[in-house]
């Protein structure tokens, strides 16, 4: 089983975060399978989060994160089917998202196109995390765990959506499987 | 144990006797819809796995409808468009609604039903979180991304999991006043945003049963909004009636078993419903409008999905006829169907435009989603600062309807009307007394 480690800053989410404040509807106007274009969605990540949100997901006029984690509580991705949105967070350099649950479609896009692993936990967590801390995620079959300042939580297994994300989504997997 | 609706038609597209909540099935699509905002980005998937030179797996199975970004300046949505265009010229499709063509239609999901794309028992995926409005079909129908659509196009099939069925009853008769956007509103607000995630929702019962179509498409739109995977209610007479005026396609229309297991049933009285109202920023803070009387607003938007089929229209046209409106008010037809159904419609021997212009509304948007989800600074109906519109649509997220400084608050059509003849949230069945 080979282990996969995800180590950087976090940034920290409250619940509902949908996808107009993932990627706001004026922005669906680009295209992701277009190269420059799903790279200036990367650039758009989570620019629709309210101004009580003081810490923006990209800095000003940059096109990635510092944040490859994001820890979130309820319902993250709830709202509409657009792709754009994981997109968006995997073009920015989001690497995995954590949040207690994930609204269907948005979990289901981020699987189908391999952008980013959506890993749920147990409990709520994110009120233990500060924006910028440190942490470190493993995924190792179904030992999945997030580490930061001495502290370890365990999350919840990926399950048999750990193979379709790893083998880069559900064209890979589906060739692989001899379905396609 | 018996099958819900839900799963007959998910085992018969999958080929097996039975399915059940959890199994991870390929099932064959019936139809794949998707419009400007996704298609381009499918087309983009399905030409980058399958080559060049590929074909769609049923040129009858694909449905283009262009809507969210019509009138606009912005050239990279008519380069979207376009790329729509190429498609369905380079691959021979049919079924293609070409904005500024007589072919065009308006809003996909109201105009999938009209065109005949809606079939009971049928499997119907889009590239449109509200494509389980078509639930009301008596099939199953259910928003997907990008790169699964392009997977449907290429092989026809798809892996889905069987939802699990949440069932609503819903007894009785609704009072004056009160409208399917009502049932569905109270029924978000008690289950959460995300209590229904997952799930099938099926609605039943003689309140359902006496709903029209419009109405019925109404509820199953906002399936979504509690995190549902489709909204479902069997097809009936009225259902069929409508079908067959649209199609001459057959179709197979599928009951729940006596005895199908459900992850729950909720039981509701339809006498219990009042006009209520989602607050900012979430379709699941309900109250009743009754009593929000001192919450301002500056503005009204009658229109969407949701909220601007020819029944709404009808709706908002009885509160505003020979009353002035207070707020800016937004007329948008969904379709060209229901634009001009509404020039023929009359109250009073009045057409619905008479009477929205007498009202003082503003002048009415071309048909489209316009405003609904903001979209380019120039759209119709667009909330560019810190206004507070009451809105016939489906979501009031931060930002949905553009500014991230303004706020949407949902309602029925009546009680939006309502509330633009007084400029603050009020209850509908004061005007109809
Ligand atoms: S009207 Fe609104 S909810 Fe309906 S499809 Fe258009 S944008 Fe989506």
């Amino acid at each position: 089983m080979s282990k996969k480690i995800i180590k950087g800053k976090v940034f920290v989410l409250g619940d509902n975060i949908d996808t107009d404040q993932i990627i706001p509807a004026k922005y669906l106007n680009l295209v992701p399978t277009i190269p420059e274009e799903y790279k200036k969605l990367g650039s758009y990540a989570l620019s629709g989060l309210p101004a009580e949100h003081k810490t923006s997901y990209i800095r000003n006029g940059g096109m990635e994160t510092e944040y490859p984690i994001i820890i979130a509580g309820r319902n993250f991705g709830c709202g509409s089917s657009r792709e754009h949105a994981p997109i968006s967070l995997g073009a920015a350099g989001c690497e995995a998202v954590i949040a207690s649950s994930f609204a269907r479609i948005f979990f289901r896009n981020c699987i189908s196109t391999g952008e980013l692993y959506p890993i749920e936990t147990a409990t709520d967590i994110a009120g233990n995390f500060k924006t910028g801390d440190e942490a470190e995620i493993t995924i190792e079959g179904a030992d999945v765990h997030i580490t930061s300042n001495g502290k370890k939580y365990t999350l919840k297994s990926l399950g048999d959506v750990l193979e379709v994300i790893d083998s880069g989504g559900i064209f890979t997997y589906a060739r692989k499987a001899g379905m396609i | 144990m018996g099958m819900t609706i839900t799963e007959y038609i998910l085992a018969k597209a999958s080929g097996r006797r039975r399915v059940d909540p959890g199994d991870n099935i390929w099932v064959s699509a019936d139809i794949l819809m998707t419009h400007d905002v996704c298609g381009p980005g499918t087309i983009g998937v399905f030409k980058r796995e399958f080559g060049e030179k590929a074909k769609v797996w049923n040129k009858e199975g694909v449905v283009i409808i262009p809507d969210h970004y019509i009138f606009t300046a912005d050239p990279k949505c008519h380069r979207n468009v376009d790329i729509l265009r190429d498609f369905v010229k380079e691959q021979g499709l049919p079924h293609f609604y070409d904005p500024g063509t007589p072919s065009y239609a308006g809003v996909c999901h109201v105009a999938l039903p009209e065109n005949g794309h809606c079939r009971p028992g049928e499997v119907l995926f889009g590239t449109d979180s509200h494509t389980c409005t078509h639930g009301a079909f008596g099939e199953f129908a259910t928003g997907i991304g990008n790169t699964d659509a392009g997977f449907v196009m290429g092989t026809g099939k798809l892996l889905i999991k069987v939802p699990a069925s949440i069932k609503f009853e819903i007894d009785g008769t609704l009072l004056d006043g009160v409208m399917a956007k009502d049932v569905i509103l109270k029924i978000i607000g008690d289950l959460g945003v995300d209590g229904a995630t997952y799930c099938a929702m099926e609605f039943s019962g003689p309140a359902i049963d006496a709903l029209s179509i419009d109405e019925r498409m109404t509820i199953c739109n906002m399936a979504i909004e509690a995190g549902g995977k489709n909204g479902i209610i069997a097809a009936d007479k009225k259902t069929v009636d409508f079908v067959k005026a649209h199609t001459d396609k057959s179709f197979e229309c599928f009951k729940s078993d006596k005895d199908a297991g459900y992850l729950k049933v909720y039981k509701y009285r339809a006498e219990d419903f009042r006009p209520c109202v989602a607050l900012p920023f979430s379709p699941d803070k309900v109250f009743n409008a009754s009593e929000l009387k001192d919450r301002k607003i500056d503005r009204a938007y009658i229109g969407s999905c949701t909220g601007g089929k020819l029944e709404d229209f009808i709706a908002a046209a009885k509160i505003l006829n020979g009353r002035k409106v207070k707020v800016d008010t937004f007329i948008i037809p969904s379709t060209v169907n229901v634009k001009r159904a509404m020039e023929k419609e009359k109250i009073d021997g009045k057409d619905l435009f008479t009477i929205f212009r007498e009202a003082g509304c503003q002048e009415p948007g071309e048909p489209s989603c316009a405003a609904c989800l903001g979209g380019p600074e120039d759209t119709y109906g667009r909330c560019n600062n810190k206004e507070v519109c009451i809105s016939t649509t489906n979501r009031n997220f931060p930002g949905r309807m553009g500014s991230i400084d303004s706020q949407t608050i949902l309602a029925s059509p009546l009680t939006a009307a309502a509330s633009a003849l007084t400029g603050y949230v009020t209850d509908p069945c004061e005007f109809l007394k």
